[in-house]
């Protein structure tokens, strides 16, 4: 996985067009299927009651965001979400590795420490997550989902996304470039 | 037999799980090929110098959004029995630029972060452990927050029922968008290659 001879380098990535119809068939897929379309955050939310549960027995369900996930006594890793989120990780990982790209790495600019990356890795997910649960998605649930089925919200808050990565762009130069 | 397979009663919930799998298996394979496991890849959108992330997310959306309105017409998909998110204006515009603004100082989204984090990356699993930072810092502080999460609700609509506009017309404009779209993300694309090889020119002529 860390080979680096030429021969046998990371290969190219896929043409943006023919990746995006495939990601587009597969959400065509889940609408079809199961009336739904793709997710990531509510996976995550799943898996912070969870592991909060854990770690405070008993403090999440009393957390009116996140007790609706204990309700009946259930488990909040039954969730269809994470089941996704299970597949996602390992179909990421066959592709990485048929493409000779799964690698121990970190992704970084040229001009920052590992260090510095990792803090602001870390601040960004945290932002992320919080924005997700305001928006009640994200890219994949929000963006990808509800464009397809133009939803007012979804369109809304898919403008709105461009709108603050934009913004912050010229600010994280430094991580980056 | 009618779709949406699982509301019509075609296979049951714990069936649903495994399906979900399924097509997790398939949502990940394409972020992975797209290179959507690199945070590099993923914030050049926003520097310009690679649109995958708008050219990838607006074929996807066409696609799946044709592949609804011709099965929808054909009367083969029930599309009032897909889950639409209800639209809550006000929280999804501030979550919309929160995310936005998470997304260059993190170099990730929740999706591509998993499929970061399955691939090697390890700003990926840091980026990780910040969403379930984030998701429990907001439960906790979900009374305080509740009131601008709930407000503007709008239910369960789309732009053409808002806006009163033939369903077919808005799919036609957004096709026609994406289209004006992807040509224009190439054009943007030759213009940062061009500035960049200007540069570099540059500099070997200093040297």
């Amino acid at each position: 996985m860390t080979d680096t001879r030429e021969s046998s380098g990371p290969a190219p990535y896929a043409n943006p067009y023919l990746a995006g119809i495939g990601l587009g068939l597969v959400l065509l897929a889940a609408y079809v299927l199961v009336g739904r379309g793709l997710g990531a955050s509510g996976a995550v939310s799943a898996g912070a009651a969870w592991a909060l549960d854990l770690v405070a027995p008993g403090h999440a369900k009393h957390l009116e965001w996140l007790s609706w996930r204990f309700a009946d006594g259930q488990n909040p890793l039954k969730e269809w979400l994470v089941f996704e989120g299970l597949g996602v990780f390992l179909g990421a990982l066959v592709s990485g590795l048929l493409a000779r790209r799964a690698a121990l790495v970190v992704e970084k600019g040229p001009r920052v420490s590992t260090r510095a990356r990792f803090a602001m890795a870390f601040l960004g997910g945290a932002v992320m997550a919080i924005g997700a649960a305001f928006a009640l998605g994200c890219t994949s649930g929000q963006a990808l989902t509800g464009g397809a089925l133009l939803n007012l919200g979804s369109w809304a808050f898919m403008l709105m996304v461009f709108a603050g990565a934009y913004a912050v762009a010229a600010f994280m130069r430094w991580q980056w470039r | 037999m009618m779709a949406p397979l699982l509301k019509y009663g075609a296979f049951g919930a714990e069936t649903s799980l495994v399906v979900a799998f399924v097509l997790g298996l398939g949502f990940g394979f394409a972020l992975e090929r797209a290179g959507f496991g690199s945070a590099r890849k993923l914030v050049s959108q926003f520097y310009l110098d690679d649109l995958a992330v708008f050219k990838v997310m607006f074929t996807a959306i066409v696609t799946a959004m044709l592949g609804v309105t011709y099965l929808s017409w054909m009367g083969l998909l029930d599309l009032s029995r897909v889950y639409l998110v209800p639209t809550f204006l006000a929280p999804q515009i501030v979550g919309g630029l929160l995310l936005g603004i998470g997304f260059v100082i993190g170099g990730y989204c929740p999706g591509t972060a998993l499929a970061a984090t399955a691939t090697g990356r390890f700003d990926g699993l840091v980026y990780g452990l910040g969403l379930y930072a984030g998701t429990v810092a907001f439960a906790e502080a979900f009374p305080l927050v509740k009131p601008l999460y709930e407000a503007t609700p709008m239910g369960q609509t789309t732009i053409p029922r808002y806006f009163h506009l033939p369903y077919g017309l808005v799919v036609f404009a957004v096709v026609l968008m994406a289209l004006g779209g992807f040509a224009g993300a190439g054009w943007v694309e030759k213009k940062m290659a061009a500035r960049k090889d200007a540069a570099s020119r540059q500099r070997t002529a200093e040297a």
